[in-house]
């Protein structure tokens, strides 16, 4: 899932410095497992907006609303008022739920609340640590299934570096080091050779090297040409 | 290839002598002049080949590039330290045509220590090639071609072929010793021809460690770090990965009046290849500045 971490308050009234009306929009997907940006902590953070606002004396009513995904054209139809009524739209969804919203809506301003920050598991309660980078070219099958891009500070390819340290990273010692943790699997699994092989160079084209990536589903898209 | 020498350092490795290579560090700044002087007075005639470190701990400073010429204007054999943090593919290559251009024939791949280590720890982390893949990039360029091709899947000719002596690090006393193992069987494999370690303090580990690379056939040379004071060595235990100073080093050094340090510091180190030059094939030694006391050092090992 997508995790992304609520903006520091001063950055957010920065943003809306001059509004006069302002709809914080949470969303239903994975922000609302994550509890950053569902609808109840919409509702929080428009309180707390409102709360702020009046302390500091400025005229500013916060609304707030949710819906089931901003990554979807058809949810904004379930929208209680419209985006245009207000000087800003403040979305506490992924960095995908903010841009998409500001495409669908060009005339209203619409303003990120969050920080979107990386693809996790729930490893434990109230933790989600990352597990995937999105690179486009997974090598999970050679590494034990424990992923060198996202778990190596370095994502190196082909093995441990000399920051490692009983089994930390250099990078902080509370992290585990990815290599260390790639190697001791391997060993479990008893597939140490697929450390010892040299692995290529990796392609940074199937990540960010080549532009914005989109999945296209010929089917789909077909049927739809189809149709019309 | 030729099995012909490409630099004095693979030859002294070849001829079977135990050999001595030092470093230094380009300044913060542009004043490297003394660097080069220093090396000049107490490093050249004496060692076999002088690091240029890159960028170390990611700090920035000058470019070991500029280091290594400056070495080799002044008759210096040069190896040219080359992390993978800073560049990517594109100018690693360009960078090391560049160093074969102006004679620059030894160089050490690393991975570099992270960028958040250093006084920059905002910037991006590179990290396309790995001290593997650049070996194994270097092996390409020698071989006339580099790691791109053209539109037909054909690999691209080089006008003009560079040699290397290609080296590599690997750290002995880390506490996990088999996947450094398997990581440098890997760089030996991807074309690594010598070995610099990081520092040893413990001949013990060094000799177990030795005893399991004994099927790695290039020449290992242990790395010596020099220590100023008791709170540098206590430092390293604490914050450098794989590097241990026992109880008893940290106590010599606590134990001596501070215009002995340097002495006891050279007796220290001098001790450690005394120690452990019957083990490998060479010492590197990183003096942090203190270039004056290299001579002492190989004095100190018997070396003399």
């Amino acid at each position: 899932m997508i995790v992304a971490e609520r903006k520091p308050m001063d950055e957010i009234f920065q943003m809306l410095a001059g509004c006069k009306k302002v709809l914080v929009l949470g969303c239903g997907g994975c922000v609302t497992v994550c509890l950053t940006g569902g609808e109840r902590q919409a509702e929080m953070l428009a309180s707390q907006l409102n709360l702020a606002a009046k302390a500091k004396g400025e005229a500013m009513q916060v609304d707030f609303d949710s819906i089931t995904r901003q990554c979807e054209k058809e949810f904004f139809d379930n929208l209680s008022e419209a985006p245009a009524d207000y000087d800003a739209v403040l979305s506490i969804a992924c960095g995908a739920g903010v841009g998409y919203m500001s495409e669908q809506f060009p005339k209203v301003t619409v303003l990120p609340g969050m920080n979107t920050t990386h693809l996790a598991a729930n490893v434990a309660l109230g933790i989600w640590e990352e597990y995937c980078r999105g690179c486009g070219d997974c090598m999970l099958a050679w590494t034990g299934g424990v992923c060198p891009i996202a778990k190596c500070s370095k994502s190196l390819v082909n093995g441990t570096c000399g920051g490692t340290d009983k089994g930390k990273c250099e990078v902080n010692p509370e992290m585990n080091c990815g290599w260390l943790m790639i190697y001791e699997r391997l060993k479990e699994l008893d597939r140490l050779d697929e450390y010892r092989t040299m692995r290529p160079l990796r392609d940074h084209r199937t990540d960010r090297g080549n532009g914005v990536r989109r999945l296209v589903l010929a089917e789909m898209t077909e049927e739809e040409a189809g149709d019309e | 290839m030729s099995n012909e020498p490409v630099s004095n350092l693979q030859r002294d490795l070849d001829s079977g002598e135990f050999v001595v290579t030092a470093e230094i560090g380009p300044p913060k700044g542009t004043n490297i002049a003394p660097v080069i002087h220093e090396a000049e007075e107490f490093l050249k005639g004496k060692v076999s080949a002088v690091n240029v470190t890159d960028i170390q701990t990611a700090v920035m400073r000058g470019s070991s590039m500029v280091g290594a010429k400056l070495l080799f204007d002044a008759g210096i054999e040069p190896v040219l330290q080359m992390v993978t943090r800073d560049r990517n593919r594109l100018a690693l290559q360009s960078d090391l045509l560049a160093a074969h251009i102006f004679g620059i024939r030894n160089v050490l791949c690393l991975t570099g220590d992270h960028v958040t280590m250093g006084d920059h720890p905002q910037a991006m982390p590179v990290y396309d090639l790995d001290s593997v893949s650049l070996l194994d990039a270097m092996c390409k360029l020698e071989a006339g071609t580099d790691l791109g091709a053209d539109m037909k899947g054909k690999a691209n000719e080089l006008d003009g072929v560079p040699t290397f002596f290609k080296g590599c690090c690997v750290t002995p006393c880390a506490d996990e010793v088999d996947p450094q193992v398997i990581k440098l069987e890997k760089k030996v494999e991807a074309g690594a021809q010598f070995v610099q370690t990081q520092a040893v303090y413990e001949p013990k580990v060094f000799e177990t460690f030795m005893k399991k690379v004994e099927h790695i056939k290039v020449p290992i040379l242990v790395g010596i770090v020099m220590l100023k004071t008791a709170g540098m060595a206590k430092y390293m235990n604490r914050g450098v990965p794989g590097v241990v100073v026992p109880d008893a080093i940290i106590q010599r050094m606590t134990d001596c009046e501070k215009p002995d340090r340097e002495k006891v510091s050279i007796e220290i180190c001098g001790e450690l290849v005394s120690t452990m030059k019957d083990m490998c094939q060479g010492a590197h030694l990183m003096t942090l500045g203190w270039d004056h006391c290299v001579p002492g050092i190989i004095q100190a090992a018997g070396l003399a």
